[in-house]
C-alpha cells in the first residue's frame, strides 16, 4: 500500500520569517564564498552568525512551544526532508560538496598559505584572532559552523523533546562539551604555545593522537605536553572502559562526543533513515570491525616507526650515522663504552652523552682503548637551547665538562642523533600492543564465548590472527614497514578512506539519505571498540516491560543506529546491542511505556522469554526453561 | 504430516505458529496462514502512525521477509466464505478450497455498529482493518478534502482517531455518549481529567452525545449526522468506534458453535474436534475472572497463540492468564494499568479508589483496594510508567495495599532522571487513610 500522506504544511508565519533571517545568515557566507570584499568582516561574520542562530532557534522556537508536551513526530514520512525527497537530495549534495571542498580544495574556501586568507575563511578570520590569535584555517570556519549548529539544533531538539529529561540532560552535555573541549579549550592551547588538544576526542577516533609529529608535539611542550600523552593513552586503557562498564557507551557517543553530538542535533530529523533490516547488521559488524582493524594496525606501525632507532642500546655499526653527532643519555643495556665503539663505527664524528638530572655524577669514562672519535659529557641544563637548536639541525654550542675546553660547536647542517631513551622501546611496544591484544582476545574466548554467535567467533578469531601476523610481520621485517607500505603512507591513507570520506562526507553529507549515524554505525572504530565492552563487559542494558510490547514498531523506525528494537521488546528480551548508543529515543516514542534505559547489576542482563509476563505462570516457566 | 491451518494472521494467529513451529519442523507439521487482509502480518495497534506520518506501512510490520521463508510458513491471501468441519475443507470465496488436519481460527474483530441509518454511506468507516486504513486515507486525505469529521464512541478507537485526523488539521467533532470520556473502562477522576486533555488538543468533544442517525448527500456520499438531541452536524467523514465485535460471519452455515464470539473452552478448543479459535474471535464459555468472555485485547490474542500451541503440540493447556494489564496513550499521555482499576457502573462496594493527581495535571494515579482486608485490587497511571514484573509479582502475592503504596518507588519504570512522585503519593494516600500506621 502506498499512502501519499497530506499533512496540512506545517510552516506557519512566524517560522516563515525565522526562515528567511536563516538564509540571510548563509547568504552572507555565500557572498564571502564567491570572495566578495566585504568591509568590516567582525561586523558581517557576527551578523551571518548571528542570523543562521536567530533563525534556526526561532524556527524551533515557533515549531514545538505553542504545542504540548510529547512526541513530535507527525508527517515526518510526508515531508521531502525527511524522507528522502528532493529537498532531502539538495541537501545532501550541499553537505558533500561542503565536505568535498573542506578536505580536498580548502583554497576554493579561501585558504591562503602563506598570505593573507580570502573567501569565506577570511570572513571568519576576526573570530580566529580572537580565540587563538591566528588567522582561521578552513578547519577553525569547520570548527565554528560545527559548534553553532550543535548549539542551535541543540536546543531545538530540548525543545522538541522538553517533557523528556533525560534529553535534555543528555543534549545540553553534548552542547557543552562541543562548545568547551572541542572548539574552545583547543583554540586557547593553541594560543598558550601549547599542543591543540581535544581531551574528549579519544584515540581511535582522534586516529592521529599517536602520530609522530602529534608525539613530537606533546614532547615538546613539557610536562603539560606529556600529561596530555599520558592522558590520551588512559583515555582508551582505563577511562573509557571505567565509564563503559557503569555507564554504557552511552556516556560517551550520546553525551560527550562530536559527531555523536551533531547526529543527535542537527541530525536529529533524520534518525529515522537507519536502515533496520538484518542485513545491514550483518554488514555493520563487519566494516566496523575492519576500521577497527585498520586504525589498530596504522597507529602501531606509526607509533612503531617513530620509536625506530630511538634508543642507544640499538646503536650498531650498521645504525649509519656517517658524518653525524650522536647524543643519548640512558646507560641501561650496553655499557658507555661499547656504544661509543658502535657508533664510532657507524661513522659518527662525535658522541655526547646527555646528563639529565644535575643532582648525580655523570658516568665517567675510564677506558678509551679503541675510540678515536671525541666524548664529552653536557648538562641538559645548561644547554637547553643548543639541544633545540641542534635538534632542528642548526648550529649549536654546547658548555661541556672538560679540563681540555670549555665548549664545542656543531656546524650548520651537521645532522645531530638523539638517542633521548624517554620512551619505551620498539620491542616494549610491539610486545605490549600483542600481549595486551592476546589478553583480550584470550579473556573473551574464555570468558565470554557463549555470548558470541558462531560468525562472531570466527571473525574475531580471523582478525586477531591477521593483526598479530602483520605486527609480528612488521617486527620482523624492516622496521617501519607494512607489507609494502610506509607507516607514515598508511596513517595518510586512513586519514583519506576512514578520517575524510568515511566519517565526513559519507557520515555528514549523507544524513538526508543514509540518516543521521551512518559513520558512527558502520565506520566509528572508537563506537566499535566501546560496543565491544558494551555488549560483554557493562552494567548497560535497555529493559523491556514485561507483556505491554505492541510490536507498533516506533522503537526499530526511530533508532538512529539501526537496531530492530522491537524484536527484542515484543520478546521480552533486554537490548544489550554493541551498537546502541543510548540515545534513549526508543524509550521516548514508545507509546506503551516499555522500554527503560538502565544500569544495573550483570546477572540476568541477557534473557529472552518465549512466553511474555502476563500469561500463566507454570506455561511461562515450562516453555521458558524448556 | 499434519497439515495446520491457521485464518488470520494477526497477533494470535502468528503466535501460535511460531510457538508450534518452535517445537515441530516443516516434516512434522505443515503450517498455513490465511488472510484477505494483509500479505504479512502488521501492528494492528500501529495503524494510526502510518496515517500520522510517523512509520511507512512496512515499519509496522513486525518480521522481515525472511522470517516466513525461515520458519517455512505458508501464506496465503484469501477469504474464507464456509468452513467444512466433516470434510475439513476450507472454502474460499475465489472459489479453491484447502484441506487441513487442525484449525485454528483467528480472524479477529471488525467494527461493531448499531443499527444506524446510512451506515452504508461513503465516507463512512471505521478503524479496524488495513482495509480501513486505506479508506480513511482516502475519505481524508486533508483539511481541504475533508474539513470536518465526526467520530462517534468515546474508547480506545475513538481517541486515536481523533489525534491521526487532528495531524491533518481536520476539525473532530467527538462524540461520547457518558458524561467523560472513556467511562467505561475508567473510574471518573481519570475520565474527566482525560477528557480536558483531548479538548486541550482543539477537539471538539461532546459528552452525553449519541448518534441519532447518518445523513447522506444525493450521491450516497455522507454529508453530516444527526445527533439525539435533535441538532444536524455537517461533516465529510463519519468514524464509527463504538468498539469492535468477533469478526466470524463466515462460520454461519458451518457446525462450528457460536455465540458473540467462537465458543471455547478453557483448552481454546471448539465443539467441534481440531478446531480451535483464539484471540479476539474467541468467546469463553465462562468467563475467567473479572475478564470479559469476549476479550479484543493484543497482548490476550498473543497468550492464546502461546496456549493453543502447546495443546496442538501434545501438551494440553489450559489458558490461564495472569493477572490483567494493559496500556495506552490518549495524544500526549500514556496510561497503564495493572490489577482491577473498576469504572463506577462495576464497582463492587468493597473497592476503595484513592486518586492523586499532580500540580499539573499531566500525572494522575487512581489505587484501587479491598476497604476491609486492604487487600490492593489494582492501579491506573497515567503519565507515570510501572513496571510490569513488580506489579505482577504484588498481585500474585496479594500484597495489601499499604505495602504497594509504601514499596511504589520499586515499580517505577520512568526513564532516568524523570521527576518521581512517591513521596507526594505517599503523602496524599496517608492523610486520606488517617487510620494507617506510618
Amino acid at each position: 500500500m502506498s499512502l501519499t500522506g497530506e499533512p496540512p504544511k506545517t510552516i506557519n508565519t512566524q517560522q516563515k520569517v525565522a526562515t528567511a533571517i536563516g538564509l540571510i545568515g548563509l547568504a552572507i557566507l555565500l557572498v564571502s564564498l564567491f570572495n566578495v570584499e566585504l568591509p568590516n568582516k567582525t561586523l558581517w561574520l557576527w551578523l551571518s552568525l548571528g542570523s543562521i542562530a536567530v533563525g534556526t532557534i526561532w524556527f524551533s522556537a515557533a515549531a514545538y512551544l505553542p504545542k504540548h508536551e510529547g512526541i513530535k513526530n507527525d508527517g515526518v514520512y510526508f515531508k521531502s526532508l525527511s524522507s528522502r525527497g528532493f529537498w532531502a537530495w539538495v541537501l545532501g549534495i550541499l553537505l558533500t560538496l561542503f565536505y568535498v571542498a573542506l578536505y580536498w580544495f580548502p583554497q576554493y574556501l579561501g585558504l591562503v598559505q602563506d598570505g593573507d586568507n580570502r573567501g569565506i575563511i577570511s570572513l571568519f578570520d576576526p573570530l580566529s584572532y580572537l580565540i587563538n590569535g591566528g588567522p582561521a584555517s578552513q578547519w577553525f570556519v569547520y570548527g565554528t559552523l560545527y559548534t553553532l549548529a550543535i548549539l542551535a539544533f541543540g536546543l531545538k531538539f530540548i525543545w522538541k523533546y522538553r517533557h523528556n529529561k533525560y534529553e535534555i540532560i543528555r543534549t545540553i552535555s553534548v552542547m557543552f562539551f562541543q562548545l568547551a573541549f572541542a572548539f574552545l579549550i583547543p583554540e586557547f592551547l593553541v594560543r598558550l604555545n601549547l599542543p591543540y588538544y581535544d581531551l574528549k576526542n579519544v584515540w581511535p577516533l582522534n586516529y592521529e593522537l599517536f602520530a609522530g609529529y602529534k608525539i613530537n608535539e606533546f614532547l615538546s611542550a613539557g610536562d603539560i605536553g606529556l600529561i596530555m600523552l599520558i592522558f590520551g593513552v588512559l583515555s582508551i586503557l582505563v577511562i573509557t572502559p571505567l565509564l563503559t562498564y557503569f555507564y554504557g557507551k552511552r556516556w560517551y557517543c550520546s553525551w560527550v562526543c562530536g559527531c555523536g553530538g551533531l547526529a543527535e542535533t542537527a541530525g536529529d530529523p533524520f534518525r529515522h533513515l537507519s536502515d533496520k533490516r538484518m542485513s545491514a547488521w550483518k554488514v555493520e559488524r563487519w566494516v566496523v570491525h575492519s576500521v577497527v582493524v585498520f586504525v589498530v594496525v596504522m597507529t602501531t606501525a606509526v607509533v612503531f616507526d617513530y620509536l625506530r632507532n630511538n634508543e642507544s642500546t640499538n646503536i650498531s655499526e650498521w645504525s649509519q650515522l656517517e658524518n653525524k653527532s650522536v647524543v643519548f643519555s640512558e646507560l641501561e643495556g650496553k655499557p658507555l663504552h661499547d656504544k661509543i665503539i658502535a657508533a664510532q663505527k657507524a661513522g659518527a664524528t662525535q658522541v655526547f652523552y646527555l646528563n639529565e638530572d644535575a643532582s648525580t655524577p655523570p658516568p665517567t669514562l675510564e677506558n678509551r682503548e679503541g675510540i678515536t672519535i671525541p666524548f664529552e659529557t653536557i648538562s641538559a641544563l645548561e644547554n637547553e637551547v643548543a639541544i633545540e637548536r641542534a635538534k632542528n639541525g642548526q648550529s649549536a654550542t654546547f658548555l661541556i665538562d672538560s679540563p681540555a675546553t670549555d665548549r664545542i660547536t656543531i656546524e650548520n647542517g651537521t645532522e645531530t642523533v638523539f638517542y633521548d631513551d624517554t620512551w619505551v622501546t620498539k620491542e616494549q611496544f610491539v610486545w605490549g600492543v600483542i600481549i595486551l591484544l592476546t589478553l583480550v582476545f584470550g579473556w573473551v574466548m574464555l570468558f565470554r564465548r557463549e555470548q558470541l554467535a558462531k560468525d562472531a567467533k570466527y571473525g574475531a578469531i580471523g582478525y586477531f590472527v591477521i593483526v598479530i601476523g602483520i605486527l609480528l610481520f612488521t617486527y620482523f621485517s624492516s622496521p617501519g614497514k607494512l607489507f609494502f607500505f610506509e607507516a607514515y603512507k598508511l596513517r595518510q591513507w586512513y586519514g583519506f578512506l576512514i578520517g575524510a570520506m568515511f566519517s565526513g562526507v559519507i557520515g555528514v553529507g549523507f544524513y538526508p539519505i543514509f540518516g543521521s549515524r551512518v559513520w558512527c554505525r558502520f565506520g566509528c572504530p572508537m563506537a566499535a571498540i566501546l560496543g565491544f565492552q558494551q555488549r560483554l563487559f557493562s552494567r548497560f542494558r535497555i529493559t523491556t516491560n514485561g507483556g505491554q510490547c505492541i510490536s507498533c514498531g516506533n522503537c526499530s523506525t526511530y533508532c538512529e543506529m539501526g537496531i530492530d528494537v522491537k524484536a527484542y521488546a515484543q520478546k521480552g528480551e533486554n537490548i544489550v546491542r554493541s551498537s546502541c548508543v543510548g540515545c534513549g529515543i526508543c524509550s521516548a516514542v514508545c507509546p506503551r511505556g516499555v522500554l527503560k534505559l538502565e544500569n544495573g547489576p550483570r546477572e540476568g542482563r541477557i534473557e529472552g522469554n518465549d512466553v511474555l509476563l502476563g500469561n500463566d505462570v507454570d506455561l511461562m516457566s515450562y516453555v521458558n526453561k524448556r | 504430516m499434519e497439515h495446520i491451518v491457521i485464518i488470520g494472521n494477526g497477533i494470535s494467529g502468528v503466535t501460535a505458529a511460531r510457538h508450534i513451529r518452535k517445537q515441530a519442523d516443516s516434516s512434522q507439521k505443515k503450517i498455513t496462514l490465511i488472510s484477505a487482509e494483509a500479505d504479512y502480518f502488521f501492528s494492528r495497534t500501529a495503524l494510526m502512525y502510518v496515517y500520522m506520518g510517523h512509520m511507512r506501512w512496512w515499519d509496522i510490520e513486525p518480521y522481515e521477509k525472511y522470517f516466513w521463508e525461515k520458519n517455512d510458513f505458508n501464506l496465503k491471501n484469501g477469504y474464507v466464505e464456509n468452513v467444512d468441519t466433516a470434510a475439513k475443507t476450507l472454502h474460499f470465496a475465489e472459489g479453491d478450497t484447502l484441506s487441513y488436519d487442525t484449525l485454528i481460527i483467528a480472524s479477529g474483530s471488525t467494527t461493531a455498529t448499531f443499527g444506524w441509518k446510512g451506515l452504508e454511506l461513503e465516507g463512512v468507516q471505521g478503524l479496524v482493518t488495513k482495509q480501513d486504513l486505506e479508506a480513511l486515507e482516502k475519505n481524508a486525505p486533508n483539511k481541504q478534502e475533508c474539513p470536518k469529521a465526526v467520530i462517534i464512541g468515546g474508547g480506545l478507537i475513538g481517541v486515536e482517531l481523533a489525534e491521526m485526523l487532528r495531524t491533518r488539521d481536520i476539525d473532530v467533532t467527538f462524540l461520547v455518549r457518558e458524561n467523560a470520556f472513556w467511562t467505561s473502562a475508567l473510574p471518573k477522576f481519570e475520565a474527566e481529567l482525560l477528557s480536558q486533555h483531548i479538548e486541550s488538543h482543539h477537539v471538539d468533544l461532546r459528552h452525553n452525545t449519541e448518534l441519532d442517525e447518518i445523513l447522506g448527500d444525493e450521491n450516497g456520499r455522507v454529508r453530516g449526522v444527526k445527533i439525539t438531541t435533535g441538532e444536524t452536524l455537517e461533516c465529510n467523514l463519519v468514524c464509527i468506534a463504538t468498539g469492535v465485535k468477533p469478526a466470524i460471519s463466515f462460520l454461519q452455515n458451518s457446525k462450528i458453535e457460536t455465540d458473540k464470539g467462537v465458543l471455547v473452552n478453557r483448552k481454546l478448543e471448539t465443539n467441534i474436534q481440531n478446531v480451535y479459535a483464539i484471540g479476539d474471535c474467541a468467546q469463553q464459555r465462562e468467563p475467567i475472572g473479572n475478564r470479559p468472555p469476549v476479550e479484543a485485547v493484543w497482548y490476550t490474542g498473543r497468550m492464546m497463540g502461546e496456549t493453543v500451541a502447546q495443546t496442538i503440540c501434545g501438551t494440553p493447556w489450559e489458558y490461564n492468564p495472569g493477572p490483567w494489564f494493559n496500556s495506552a496513550k490518549f495524544f500526549d499521555i500514556e496510561y497503564q494499568t495493572y490489577g482491577w482499576v473498576q469504572p463506577a457502573r462495576r464497582r463492587k462496594d468493597f473497592e476503595n479508589q484513592f486518586h492523586w493527581k499532580s500540580a499539573d495535571e499531566k500525572q494522575f494515579v487512581t489505587i484501587a483496594y479491598h476497604t476491609e482486608s486492604r487487600k490492593f485490587l489494582g492501579i491506573n497511571t497515567f503519565g507515570i510508567r510501572m513496571k510490569h514484573k513488580t506489579f505482577d509479582m504484588w498481585l500474585r502475592e496479594e500484597r495489601d495495599v499499604d505495602y504497594v503504596v509504601k514499596h511504589l518507588k520499586h515499580a517505577n519504570f520512568d526513564p532516568e532522571f524523570y521527576r518521581r512522585f512517591e513521596k507526594e503519593i505517599q503523602k496524599e494516600f496517608y492523610k486520606n487513610e488517617k487510620n494507617v500506621i506510618i
